[in-house]
Formats: structure tokens, sequence, C-alpha cells
């Protein structure tokens, strides 16, 4: 059961980040494509940990997860002072 | 026994997912899918410590360390951006 | 003693798992951005916290890991949340109909 379980969880993922990847490049609205990207870094580490690498999984973890966010959206916040949406 | 218990998280964790996946795609402001996104992060901690449980390795735990420390630290930022206080 | 362990962070573990489904449905069904706030942090935080003390009944070499990232979930949590849903109001997303008291904007002088 168990060996069944962990290919469905890996299926999900990978079609969930691939769906995140499409709305993350359509999206006209910058913050929603910039969830999105931190979605599919956010699932691209799960999926690298899934298939034992954790090291990878570390690293994608504190850089594209959590450094990539926080960098985007200080400069976004920084660089247009006027407009938001 | 705890091979069924374990399959039953699972299966409720991931519909916890989808739900929360479901929000994100519907919601009508941006702090919709922020908060969406905060849910998926902590379900994606519970993934991460249930495949600790499965492959018995205890290396596993400290990426859901990692995420447990900069989880917030977009969502500061991005309600930071949204408020126009940067 | 060790298969009543095994049985007992099992059902932990189904029991944050229900909590994390509360969440979902919450976040999914609640008619307004603080109430999804609201279902989103706190059932999250208290479902994962019990799959975190289920995961150290199953391994209990596990556990000073297992309690240092309940204590960030617990610290951080609540801290993103409270963030996040001041600067809604702040911004001024609109709440239901049916909300009846709003301390925030009383204490801020705003209107009622």
């Amino acid at each position: 059961m168990n060996e069944l379980l962990m290919p469905a969880i890996t299926l999900l993922f990978s079609v969930v980040m691939i769906g995140a990847a499409f709305v993350s490049i359509l999206v006209k609205q910058v913050s929603i494509a910039m969830l999105a990207a931190g979605l599919v870094s956010l699932l691209a580490s799960v999926l690298f940990l899934f298939f034992a690498a954790p090291d990878v999984a570390m690293t994608e973890a504190a850089i594209g997860s959590g450094l990539t966010t926080f960098l985007f959206f200080f400069v976004l916040g920084r660089v247009r002072g006027d407009q938001r949406d | 026994m705890v091979e069924v218990l374990i399959a039953i998280t699972a299966l409720l964790a991931g519909m916890a997912f989808l739900m929360a996946l479901g929000r994100f795609i519907k919601g009508p402001s941006t702090f919709d899918r922020v908060i969406a996104f905060d849910v998926l992060t902590v379900v994606s901690i519970t993934f991460i410590v249930l495949s600790a449980l499965i492959e018995e390795r205890g290396i596993y735990l400290d990426i859901a360390l990692v995420y447990a420390l900069l989880s917030f630290l977009g969502v500061i930022a991005i309600a930071r951006y949204l408020e126009g206080r940067f | 003693m060790t298969p009543f362990f095994d049985f007992f962070g099992g059902l932990l573990l189904v029991a944050g798992a229900s909590f994390l489904f509360l969440g979902g449905l919450g976040i999914l069904r609640m008619p307004d951005l603080f109430n999804r706030i609201q279902a989103g942090a706190k059932t999250t935080t208290l479902g994962s916290i019990l799959i975190l003390a289920g995961a150290a009944f199953l391994h209990p070499e596990w556990g000073f890991k297992l309690l240092l990232i309940g204590l960030f979930l617990l610290f951080t949590n609540p801290l993103s949340s409270q963030v996040l849903a001041r600067a809604a109001h702040r911004v001024g997303i609109e709440k239901t109909s049916k909300t009846t008291v709003d301390m925030l904007a009383k204490d801020l002088g705003d209107k009622p």
C-alpha cells in the first residue's frame, strides 16, 4: 500500500507543479506570477526530497522558496512606488 | 497497522492540499492566494515528515526545519509589499 | 509497550491530518478573507504540531529535531498570519455582511 502511496503523491505534485509554472508565465499580475513561481519552487524542493536528494532539496528550499520570493517582493516594492495591483 | 494510518494521513493531507490549491486558483484578491500559499507550505512540511516516516531517514527532517524557519519571511515580505510600506 | 506507542503515534498522525483537512475546508468555504486567514492559520498550526508529535511517538530518536520544528512553527505561523491580516485591514479588504465587531478599526479611530 505504501509503495503505491509515494508515486501517487509524486504524480500529484508534478501535475500541480506544471500547472503552477503555466500560471506563472501566463498571468497578467506580477504578484500572482511571483507567488506561482514560489509554488513551483516549493513543489520542486519536495520532489527533490522524494527522489532521495536531501542536499539539493535543502538548497532549493533556502534559495528558491525563501530568498527569491523575499528578494523579488522587496525589490518590486522599492522600484515601483506609485502603482500596485 | 501503522502503514494504514500513515496512508489515511497522506490521503487527508492530500485533500487539504487540493482544497488550498482551489483557493489559490479561485481567490479574488492576492491576500487569498498568499494565505493559500501559507497553508500549502504547512501541508508540504507535513508531506516531508510523512516521507521521512515512510523512508525511515531522519536526515529528511532538516528540510522541514528550513521550511519552518523560512516560510514566514516570504509571507511577511509579501504583506509589506501589498501594504505599500517598503 | 512499543506497539502501543506505534498505535498511539498513528492515531496522533490521523488527528493532525484531520485538522489539516478541516483547515483546507475552511480556507475553501469561508465567506471572507479574515475568516479564511483564521481558518487557515489556527488549524494548520495545531494539525502540524499533532503530526510532529505523532512522528515523535513513532520514532523517539528524532525527538529533538521534531521539537525544534514544532517550536519554529509555533513561533512563525501566527506571526505571518497576523501580519497578513493587519496588511489586509490596512488596505481595506471588504468584510462580509455578518461582521458585527471590528476592534482594530475602533482602536485606530476609523469608521466603526
